[in-house]
């Protein structure tokens, strides 16, 4: 491999580009996000659920918004990331952008599958239906499925560099046409008059309600990152199989 | 670059000429598509009527999947993919050309048989117009899409499922607007906004698509 010919920058954040590098770093940050994820989450709920008003409305089926909010931002907002990633990938050919944005995939369609699934434990005491074809809904429903195809394009392509770019095109395909598909399916849904009550919650949320959201959405932020993390070292190590510095990895 | 683009358009229809079976065959999958559907909701007229613009829209949406097999597979089979990538033409052209080839063979006639469609279901003649207008405007963008899909997947196994995976998601705009543009037209109101939308929709893709299907090539054919 090219990475021990080349000598690395003292403190260039470039030198992590390098898969043996990155590996290190990246098993020394796992415990850092991964107990930042739990402390954060452990506050979050207590907020959620001791501190937090009750709805006057909702009663106390609304807290299920302490997970189905902070789920829902981060499947859009690990898209973004990913889409970067990808882009990077195929714009300087580095290994580790393609890579990285592959570990965030699975993450971020679990997260869309939460608010999917939340979304629909929430409807049924809410509206009364599981399901309802509600703007916000579909569209979520659609990420999961670009999130679907980038896994499957990637997984059916044997050779990993073509499957790094050929996903990486498609997940900047996605990047693009996601704003299209979110407004298209907002204008789609105001004409038809929806049984559904809008999910744009009052303008008056008690203090506590949002410091609560924004404490969990922080614990959701840090988890993807331990978890992509995680998943990027995995990936890193069945990749270069053939190196000494993985098999020596993979022995400790 | 215009002869070369030119070119490109007359060889692909060329070919379908001399192979007419696999144009035939899209628009006969069109047409059994919608008839299925009758079969499947029952004859009620006023139903039909109402629901009429989602089939031909989802059938159109279905065979522009369908036909994106044939798009580059031949040429990559037989290395005249590769032949079109060295011959020093940009190649956003050549996927230009061969996507105008596309909607001709496939875009276009659909469009003429969505009126047939239309008589069959019982609409109206203004809606009809709409719907015709709608397929006319929002077709090319599902064969640039498309595009996009058929590059990604070239020469891999089970390409069909995955093209299909891959591009109805991303066809959701077009689906949306076109229903919606013929809604409009069936509520007495302009369908006009969301015609434009649909052109807007198929300039946008015309303009961006060629690159990442280029793009898409590349990684498939080296």
């Amino acid at each position: 491999m090219q990475a021990e010919t080349i000598r690395p920058l003292k403190f260039g954040l470039h030198r992590f580009a390098a898969p043996p590098e990155f590996y290190r770093l990246a098993g020394r940050l796992i415990p850092w996000f991964g107990s930042l994820a739990a402390v954060l989450a452990a506050c979050g709920l207590y907020l959620a659920f001791f501190v937090a008003p009750t709805d006057f409305q909702q009663g106390e089926v609304y807290r299920i918004i302490f997970i189905h909010v902070p789920a829902a931002w981060m499947a859009m907002f690990i898209y973004a990331v990913m889409a970067f990633w990808a882009g990077l990938g195929i714009a300087f050919n580095t290994r580790m952008s393609s890579i990285w944005a592959c570990a965030m995939a699975p993450t971020g369609a679990l997260m869309a599958f939460l608010a999917l699934w939340t979304g629909a434990l929430w409807g049924r005491p809410a509206w009364g239906a599981y399901w309802a074809w509600d703007a916000r809904m579909t569209s979520t429903l659609i990420l999961l499925f670009l999130y679907v195809g980038f896994m499957a394009l990637h997984g059916a392509i044997d050779d990993p560099r073509r499957a790094d770019r050929a996903a990486g095109v498609l997940a900047l395909v996605g990047v693009v046409n996601l704003p299209i598909i979110y407004f298209s399916v907002q204008w789609w849904n105001s004409l038809h008059q929806g049984a559904s009550i809008s999910l744009t919650r009052a303008p008056t949320m008690a203090a506590t309600m949002l410091e609560a959201m924004l404490v969990m959405t922080l614990a959701f932020w840090m988890y993807s990152i331990a978890a992509s993390l995680a998943r990027a070292r995995a990936i890193l190590l069945e990749r270069e199989k053939r190196t000494g510095w993985a098999q020596q990895a993979a022995l400790e | 670059m215009i002869r070369a683009l030119l070119a490109v358009v007359n060889r692909d229809l060329l070919l379908a000429r001399r192979q007419r079976g696999d144009v035939v065959n899209v628009l006969l999958f069109f047409i059994i598509v919608i008839t299925m559907f009758p079969l499947g909701v029952g004859p009620d007229k006023d139903t039909l009527r109402l629901i009429a613009p989602g089939i031909v829209w989802v059938a159109a949406l279905l065979a522009a999947i369908l036909s994106l097999g044939r798009l580059f597979a031949l040429d990559y089979a037989d290395g005249t993919l590769e032949q079109i990538m060295l011959s020093g033409q940009p190649l956003s052209l050549a996927v230009l050309g061969k996507i105008t080839a596309h909607w001709l063979m496939t875009g276009a006639p659909i469009t003429v048989l969505s009126a047939a469609a239309a008589i069959v279901f019982d609409m109206a003649p203004g809606p009809t117009a709409t719907l015709v207008a709608s397929l006319l405007l929002g077709t090319p963008s599902l064969s640039l899409v498309g595009a996009v899909g058929a590059a990604l997947t070239l020469g891999l196994r089970g390409a069909g499922v995955l093209v299909t995976l891959l591009v109805l998601p991303l066809y959701v705009p077009v689906l949306i607007f076109g229903a919606l543009a013929v809604d409009r037209s069936v509520g007495g109101l302009s369908a006009a906004p969301w015609l434009m939308v649909l052109g807007a929709l198929s300039l946008g893709a015309a303009a961006l698509a060629p690159w990442a299907i280029g793009a898409a090539l590349r990684v498939s054919v080296e």
